[in-house]
């Protein structure tokens, strides 16, 4: 049986105290891309009580994912936006979910990002970062981005950090290591790269600039 | 005369122009966002800004995977 409202309520109050979940629970966030780092961040700010997340992704869910992403064999071909909201409800009933299965450009990103104060930069390809990224600091001047930038392969964990790389631009990741370059992307690097990017977002919603 | 780049002074792009400081550095402008002393620069100005003396710029290079 599903846990009630009142009881979520209770046991994150004790696990958080009530200031502290208070901001988590009117915070909203987006996430852009809901691959590797989309998914996981997701979850994390999900199990955290984030509560409203908005999921932007138009792919649909492929077996080359799943040694990485937070889906299952059950969810092979379906949107990630459906898979992904799915997973969270069964984490969490009482957070807010909207879902966005759309492929984001520079024409369109202000329309789906505007009045996000704190968005979640989670693609994979390095041209489609640089372009969210351009367009919301150019577009949307009180937005903050969260960005993750070097995470492939099976290097030193120790390599992934996060940084403050302009003014409402933070990035996580060694900032180098090109999927492209190297032999692709594991769960590891990626999933601490991801929780990287979920506990800069965490921060931020608790009033910590710093990194 | 001397513009900061990432923190590092560089001597010889006084006068020139963001494209030409971005391209002589290597960069590729489709993976980059360019902060020019604390503001954000829009991607069709690059080929406009021109650099003056005591500039400072922050270049940040995107890399794939996620």
């Amino acid at each position: 049986m599903t846990p009630s409202y009142e009881e979520f309520e209770r046991v994150m109050t004790e696990r958080h105290t009530r200031p502290v979940y208070d901001k988590l629970k009117s915070a909203r966030v987006a996430i852009a891309g809901l691959g590797g780092l989309g998914s996981n961040i997701a979850v994390s700010l999900t199990r955290a009580g984030v509560g409203e997340l908005m999921l932007v992704d138009f792919d649909r869910v492929d077996l080359s994912n799943l040694n990485r992403q937070q889906y299952e064999i059950s969810d092979l071909g379906r949107y990630k936006t459906d898979a992904l909201s799915e997973k969270l409800t069964r984490i969490n009933p009482y957070i807010t979910l909207t879902r966005k299965t759309v492929k984001v450009t520079a024409e369109n990103a202000v329309g789906i990002f505007g009045g996000f104060g704190i968005v979640c930069e989670a693609f994979d390809r390095a041209d489609m970062k640089a372009m969210l990224i351009n367009t919301l600091l150019c577009e949307c001047r009180d937005t903050i981005i969260v960005s993750g930038s070097g995470m492939a392969g099976y290097l030193s964990s120790n390599t992934i950090k996060t940084k403050r790389a302009l003014d409402r631009l933070y990035i996580c990741g060694d900032t180098v290591t090109d999927s492209a370059d190297v032999n692709g992307l594991m769960a590891p690097r990626v999933a601490i790269c991801a929780n990287h990017e979920a506990n800069m977002i965490i921060r931020l919603i608790l009033g910590e600039k710093e990194v | 005369m001397m513009i900061k780049v990432n923190g590092e002074n560089r001597e010889d792009f006084d006068g020139k122009t963001l494209s030409e400081l971005l391209c002589g550095l290597g960069y590729k402008t489709s993976y980059i966002a360019v902060e020019m002393n604390g503001d954000i620069v829009k991607k069709d100005s690059y080929s406009t800004v021109v650099l003056n003396d005591g500039d400072s710029l922050e270049v940040v290079n995107f890399v794939g995977g996620g």
